[in-house]
């Protein structure tokens, strides 16, 4: 019988210190007001129901699951707050590109259309293997589209993309029609002449020392039309967003943007920060860069322009800027395009050192006469001529400029030559039959070598020469002072002396 | 990028300016898949292209169980016919950054000479002696694909993790950054062994995750700014290029486990770097 009770006894301190367990685990947490033995009942419950495999690596994250289940009714009264994203925003903006205009059937089609056929472009250029994707290069026809419409341009081109570190631009490039963009360079000038005057006026108030430094000549600007102003550029950062006209280019800036070596930012407006100081923000910087490219990389077929008609021989040295499309080109053979780089030719006017296309003489002007020694005359400069063949550029850092070659090997019957510049890497051209174009897509840098070193500023002026009008006097001791007083008593007593002789003498008379 | 997703991927990262032509994407198509049944690559990513003077070497990395450590690199010319290149010895980086300079000249035997002057001795009786360091074209190459490896070769957070056993392998859960992430730098990691992960503090590495954060983030780069992040194709798909190494261009389509990245430039470091921010 005792064996039983004891039994018994056991049994009940078992059932005791289960039930204390239990209730140990009934227990709810003060934090999160759960208990344990409800949490373990519903994770078994839950592994009941969805038998997974090897349920013993899986169980925390089945805990956790569970856990997470309790909250989602209460969160259910959240609601999510819907944020306009940047991709809906450009949706909107873009989506005016596909609009369609209700007169466009009645245009004129004899009327040759400045729009570019962009998908034609495209089309080569992807054998070329440049391009920026047939999606958006579909958008950037679009923006182009739009871009002639609203500003009535005569001919655009699509220049080409460059990249910056925030966002990119597209280039499109549009010929300037006469009459137009005068009156900002007119107002620009205005401008600055009021400067001027407001300066001067300030020098009336009060006189500084004036220095001697005389700032070199201001190369002046090309007219629009002419030069490295011969066309106007429009950029937009993504194809659907309103495109902003660059400002014409200064000698100035050209000759700073060749010494620089900078990425853009992607802000137009932004500083550039350099040295040397470039003159102008980031919009004065690119359309710099753009002029560079053009005269260094836009290159045709040769024999598809053919020189102007000169209009007489007055203008012997200025080299020519015009020509016209021959009208009998027939096309040069791809392989021969692809093999020989003389049959290209560059189409845009070479800048000079001095950050012009044509060359002005700065030292002929009326103050010159003043001085006595007649400067050297200097020599002009003078770049290749209009048209020149590729063959005659020069090679630099011990590469070969161009790079041509062929889009396929396999159906070179009817392949493209394409040419890549290796100066202004991201520039290319291609030529089949009578179509060419060219494009640049890239930083918008020159291929600098090993390694670009900025220069050195300029050597500190020299200190003013020291002579005795500007070397101070020692001060004179006591002794000194004593004597030069003694010297002047002694002065004083002589004159005074005469002085009493010669009314002596008068007295005298 | 995985060749698997050639037909897309070109797409999106072509803003950069670069794409492949209709002939070589397709020889592509063919020649990698013989390529990674021959070497018996778990996969096989188109890895760029360098520019050279004459020629153009396309460039393919096979990818073997363990993502990061087996890698092998191979070149081609016509995209059909690839050519192994040999593993990176330190001997080969010191003589190329010694020997190899300019652009790429597109044949893989062209010989790099450089010769350096030594003087032994002083005074007069300085003796100099030449030492001609000679470097051909494909061990450049190799050197090359190496450093832009280990530099700037780019992987969304989470893409990939490591396994107990220390594999890195391809995450196959993730299922793309946020679009809030996606414009962060500190989401993108370098796919190269960490180089300065040891050095965080405590602090920070509390909050990281061991199985994901075993790469060193992008956004602690030297100098900053040395990466430009960009949404493109009509804001959606998350481009970053490198401003180091011109010419890479990363991709990944947030919210989409889509993501690569391909090299196409002329294999030059951007030294300039630093002047041109």
């Amino acid at each position: 019988m005792e064996a039983i009770d004891e039994n018994q006894d056991i049994s009940q301190t078992r059932l005791d210190s289960a039930a204390s367990f239990k209730a140990f685990m009934l227990k709810t947490s003060t934090k999160s007001n759960l208990n344990l033995y409800d949490h373990l009942t519903q994770l078994l419950i839950k592994v009941m129901d969805n038998q997974p495999q090897n349920v013993v690596d899986v169980i925390e994250d089945l805990s956790l699951d569970v856990k997470r289940c309790l909250y989602e009714d209460q969160q259910s009264s959240l609601r999510d707050l819907p944020q306009t994203t940047a991709a809906e925003l450009l949706a909107e903006q873009q989506r005016l590109l596909f609009s369609r205009t209700e007169d466009a059937d009645q245009e004129d089609e004899l009327v040759e259309s400045p729009l570019p056929n962009v998908n034609e472009i495209g089309f080569y250029l992807e054998q070329a293997g440049v391009g920026l994707g047939r999606e958006e290069m579909q958008r950037v026809f679009l923006a182009l589209k739009q871009l002639v419409e609203s500003q009535a341009l005569l001919r655009c081109r699509l220049w080409g993309k460059i990249l910056g570190t925030e966002s990119s631009y597209i280039v499109a490039e549009a010929e300037y029609r006469e009459g137009e963009g005068e009156e900002e360079q007119i107002t620009e000038e205005a401008a600055e002449e009021e400067e001027r005057e407001v300066k001067a006026q300030d020098n009336e108030i009060d006189l500084p020392p004036q220095s001697t430094y005389k700032p070199a000549p201001v190369v002046p600007k090309e007219a629009i039309g002419a030069g490295a102003n011969k066309f106007v550029y429009y950029v937009c950062k993504e194809p659907g967003l309103p495109w902003v006209r660059l400002p014409s280019v200064s000698p100035a800036q050209i000759n700073i943007a060749r010494q620089i070596r900078k990425f853009f930012t992607g802000k137009l407006d932004s500083p550039v920060a350099s040295y040397p100081p470039f003159p102008g923000n980031e919009a004065n910087y690119l359309r710099a860069q753009i002029a560079r490219i053009s005269a260094g990389t836009q290159v045709s077929p040769q024999g598809f322009f053919q020189a102007g008609e000169e209009d007489g021989d007055e203008e012997y040295e200025a080299p020519r800027d015009c020509f016209d499309v021959n009208p009998d080109f027939e096309g040069i053979p791809v392989a021969e395009m692809a093999e020989s780089l003389s049959t290209w030719v560059h189409h845009v006017q070479h800048i000079l050192p001095q950050g012009r296309c044509t060359w002005v003489n700065l030292a002929v002007k009326p103050e010159v006469e003043e001085m006595e020694e007649e400067p050297d005359e200097p020599e002009p400069e003078v770049g290749p001529p209009l048209l020149s063949p590729l063959s005659q550029d020069a090679e630099m850092f011990t590469t070969p400029p161009w790079t041509s070659k062929i889009s396929t090997t396999l159906t070179s019957q009817h392949a493209i030559a394409v040419l890549c510049s290796n100066l202004w890497p991201g520039s290319y051209a291609f030529a089949c039959g009578k179509k060419f174009e060219n494009i640049y897509v890239g930083w918008g840098l020159k291929y600098a070598g090993e390694a670009y070193s900025p220069p050195v500023p300029p050597l500190p002026q020299k200190e003013y020469p020291s002579g005795p009008e500007i070397t101070e006097d020692l001060d004179p001791s006591l002794e000194e002072e004593q004597a030069l007083k003694e010297a002047l008593e002694e002065q004083q007593a002589a004159q005074d002396e005469i002085e009493e002789t010669d009314e002596e003498e008068e007295d005298n008379d | 990028m995985d060749s698997n997703s050639l037909y897309y991927s070109l797409e999106l990262v072509a803003g950069s300016g670069h794409t492949l032509n209709l002939e070589q994407r397709t020889a592509l198509q063919t020649s990698l898949v013989i390529l990674k049944k021959n070497y018996k690559f778990h996969r096989v990513l188109l890895w760029g292209k360098i520019l050279g003077l004459n020629n153009d070497y396309f460039i393919a990395q096979g990818r073997g169980e363990d993502e990061m450590e087996d890698k092998k690199n191979l070149y081609s010319f016509n995209c059909m016919d690839w050519f192994l290149l040999p593993p990176v010895t330190d001997q080969m980086i010191e003589e190329v950054s010694r020997a190899a300079k300019g652009r790429f000249i597109g044949d893989p035997s062209f010989v790099y000479e450089h010769i350096q002057t030594r003087k032994h001795g002083n005074g007069e009786k300085a003796e100099e002696e030449e030492i001609m360091t000679k470097v051909t074209e494909e061990t450049r190459l190799t050197v090359v694909v190496h450093h832009i490896d280990e530099e700037v070769s780019v992987v969304p957070r989470g893409a990939f993790v490591r396994n107990p056993h220390g594999l890195v392998q391809i995450n196959r859960s993730f299922d793309g950054l946020s679009h809030s992430e996606a414009g962060k730098l500190d989401s993108f990691l370098h796919f190269s062994k960490p180089k300065n992960l040891k050095k965080k503090s405590i602090l920070e590495m509390g909050e990281l995750n061991p199985a994901i954060d075993f790469l060193d983030v992008v956004s602690d780069d030297i100098p900053k700014g040395s990466w430009s992040l960009q949404f493109e194709c009509a804001s959606k798909v998350c481009v970053l290029r490198s401003l180091l190494w011109l010419g890479l261009t990363f991709y990944h389509v947030p919210m989409t486990p889509q993501h690569g990245y391909i090299y196409i430039g002329n294999g030059l470091k951007n030294l300039d770097l630093p002047f041109m921010l």
